[in-house]
């Protein structure tokens, strides 16, 4: 398995082309490529967190600076999160733009991610998030597009679930 | 010391900074000394006020930022330690006001009641500059050495379970985050 070189390149190209200047991140496989893209690149600030919800609080900030930003992480890692999506980035209209590896999908061969994948879309429902899959490097900037179009102009979280099709290969 | 005597204090300082506070007592009674536009009460997501801050700090690093935190916040977030220390963003002071108690919702005993130390987890954290004091005029003194400070700093403050009479404040939570987030669009950096 490798986690693709390539179409990590067009969602950070994606990303940019927001405007996105913050990044804040959890380490996980498939999101290798685009953290070190980040961490390599002097116009983005990438932000390594203990926990993924600390992300929430760090993109608020930027929200109230002016600045636009995403994150990165595991859908384990949104599931993580919801406290501070819910009572944070949705009581005070802060715009999330979550870019969201979707482990625990069909093919996954990892035990220990499937209960998450099951449980991962109905959460993003329940939660009123607005939210697209990601499965073929062709859809990749115009969904990353609209997604950063929509939370900025809702100033509410929303996600896209990049898939196991697109990151590994 | 009294929380809102600290506050006191310091009140004078907090013009043209950032000030992000936690939930419940702390934003009370910082609202009840008069509120200002560059004031942010987090009223709630507990714990995650310091990484608001941070979130801040990084985007505007010629403005100093300040967080009033309390021991129950920072205590479901001790990770914001080490994140903070990682970036260490010198306009960043974190204020935590430690009553070793969760007050706000009936007085419970926090884990600081019972030997654990914050402003220890600090540096243990990685945050060189971190102090904890019970004197007002001390307390007085470091916040301002705090906030000159070239690096990211903690400042534990020892109060009494005190809160205020009264939680309630007239200001929406939009209604302050709008008028916050203008504030700092109306900063002109040089």
């Amino acid at each position: 398995m490798a986690v693709s070189v390539k179409n990590s390149e067009l969602i950070y190209k994606s990303l940019k082309n927001c405007g996105v200047k913050i990044v804040s991140a959890l380490p996980e496989t498939w999101l290798v490529h685009l953290i070190r893209f980040s961490e390599e690149d002097p116009d983005m600030q990438l932000v390594r967190l203990a926990k993924e919800e600390e992300g929430v609080g760090i993109s608020a900030g930027a929200h109230f600076a002016g600045l636009k930003s995403a994150m990165l992480m595991q859908n384990h890692g949104f599931l993580a999160s919801v406290n501070g999506i819910v009572s944070l980035a949705q009581l005070y209209r802060v715009p999330l733009l979550m870019v969201i590896s979707y482990r625990g999908e069909m093919g996954e061969t990892d035990p220990w991610q499937t209960e998450g994948g099951l449980r991962t879309e109905s959460t993003l429902k329940a939660l009123d998030i607005p939210y697209d899959i990601i499965d073929s490097p062709e859809s990749v900037e115009k969904k990353i597009n609209k997604a950063a179009v929509l939370s900025e102009s809702s100033e509410r979280p929303v996600a896209l679930l990049i898939t196991r099709d697109l990151m590994v290969e | 010391m009294k929380r809102i005597d600290a506050l006191q204090r310091i009140y004078k300082q907090l013009d043209s900074k950032l000030i992000i506070t936690n939930m419940g007592a702390v934003a009370a009674e910082l609202y009840s000394l008069g509120h200002r536009k560059n004031f942010f009460y987090l009223e709630h997501s507990m714990g995650l006020a310091s990484s608001v801050g941070l979130g801040l700090a990084l985007s505007k690093p010629n403005i100093k930022v300040i967080v009033l935190d309390g021991d129950g916040s920072v205590l479901m977030n001790l990770g914001t330690f080490s994140t903070i220390a990682r970036y260490n963003p010198k306009n960043l002071t974190h204020v935590i006001f430690d009553n070793e108690s969760l007050l706000s919702v009936g007085g419970f005993p926090t884990a600081t009641s019972t030997g654990t130390n914050l402003k220890e987890i600090a540096v243990s954290s990685g945050i060189k500059n971190a102090f904890e004091t019970k004197d007002i005029d001390d307390f007085e003194l470091l916040f301002e050495k705090n906030i000159n400070i070239d690096t990211a700093s903690v400042l534990v403050s020892k109060v009494e379970a005190k809160g205020p009479e009264k939680f309630t404040m007239d200001l929406g939570l939009i209604e302050n985050k709008i008028e916050f987030k203008r504030y700092i669009n109306s900063i002109k950096e040089n």
